[in-house]
């Protein structure tokens, strides 16, 4: 990128690497499907060189690996209780996910997957549809008691069965945006603050003495950026925990 | 005579050792009560259940809107319910309204419950 051209929004270009069409559809394979390949693939390659040792004294990456599985393990056990345990296998897939693919855009010029909203919404939407269709499965119509508050007037009922309807409706939005705002937000201000560094030190020499300001602004908030990208990955794990909760137990 | 030094100075290790757990102890209870989320979390995670209520209410009035040619009569109604729905959102965010399937669970079991809870407290 040129000194006097800084595009904070380039670096979330989407490019294709292989145009594939099928029919009408452009399932082109492009450069955030190479990353979340990439993510896939780091992230079991890590699980399982991690755990291949299996000691009794873990080495370190053993021990990330355990920290890692027993942290979700007990945000489920805390949020859904034991019997949220049989969904396991689809919140820690969900919040390794997550956690590389934000720390895998924290390494310059790689993609960051989940700063794009329609990657967060579908892993969203793959949590709800999880609880929707477990919850009727399991529960039939009563599942739908989750919008029919107890207590209420009678008069009362449809209006609030409605906002309880479009709060439960907006789940998905908001876990979505969230994720994908902090990781969007994040790396464009990043990428502001080092296109700082870089249009200073052109102005000559007090240019350069001042570009040292932003220079520390970027290395605070790289550090800051690492710490939003595990949080991220925590925040989402624990609301799918909560979500899950109200499809194992959704009132009697 | 060193027997009473050394019961002092054990008396002493042991009022620190308390102190210093009833410390760690508040220190991690008032970290669970903030949920370590950095200011700008907090500002995404609020502004995201607002909004997200009120994208919905809108979407759903619209779609209602198109599909039985009330316009704008759906948007209005559903606009506004959308707002009250993220103004929910929001407040459940932060803890100052039960969840829906909280409330429903809790509700058969608070009336087996509290008797006993004045009991336990009437009792010491």
């Amino acid at each position: 990128m040129a000194a006097d051209k800084v595009d904070p929004i380039h670096q979330f270009h989407i490019t294709k690497l292989v145009p594939i069409n099928l029919g009408h559809y452009d399932v082109s394979f492009t450069n955030s499907s190479l990353f979340m390949a990439a993510t896939v693939i780091v992230g079991t390659l890590f699980l399982v060189m991690a755990t291949s040792g299996r000691s009794m004294v873990p080495n370190r990456w053993q021990v990330v690996a355990e920290m890692a599985y027993s942290m979700v393990a007990n945000i489920l056990r805390d949020a859904a209780g034991k019997s949220g345990m049989k969904f396991f296998p689809l919140v820690f897939s969900l919040f390794m996910f997550v956690l590389v693919a934000n720390l895998l855009g924290m390494i310059p010029y790689f993609f960051t997957v989940t700063s794009h909203i329609i990657v967060t919404f579908c892993l969203a939407m793959l949590v709800i549809s999880t609880v929707v269709i477990y919850g009727i499965w399991k529960h039939g119509l009563h599942f739908f008691g989750l919008f029919a508050p107890s207590g209420v007037p009678g008069a009362l009922v449809p209006l609030v069965t409605m906002i309880e309807v479009i709060s439960f409706l907006s789940r998905p939005i908001s876990l979505s945006v969230r994720l994908f705002a902090n990781m969007l937000a994040g790396h464009i201000t990043l990428k502001v603050f080092a296109g700082f560094v870089v249009t200073l030190s052109a102005a000559g020499v007090t240019g350069m003495a001042g570009s040292v300001l932003p220079l520390a602004m970027t290395v605070a908030l790289t550090a800051l950026e690492f710490l939003v990208a595990f949080l991220q990955a925590y925040v989402f794990t624990v609301l799918t925990c909560m979500y899950l909760n109200d499809a194992i137990h959704p009132g009697h | 005579m060193p027997r009473k030094d050394d019961e002092a100075e054990l008396q002493r290790r042991l009022e620190r050792l308390g102190d210093s757990l009833e410390a760690h102890r508040q220190a991690e209870e008032a970290a669970n009560r903030k949920g370590q989320l950095s200011g700008f979390a907090q500002a995404v995670k609020i502004a995201s259940e607002f909004v997200a209520g009120i994208i919905v209410g809108a979407a759903i009035g619209w779609g209602i809107d198109k599909a039985a040619g009330t316009s704008p009569w759906a948007l209005i109604v559903f606009l506004l319910l959308g707002f009250a729905a993220g103004v929910l959102n929001v407040l459940r965010a932060e803890g100052m309204v039960a969840e829906a399937g909280a409330r429903l669970r809790e509700a058969p079991r608070s009336e087996t419950q509290r008797p006993d809870r004045d009991g336990d407290r009437s009792a010491p």
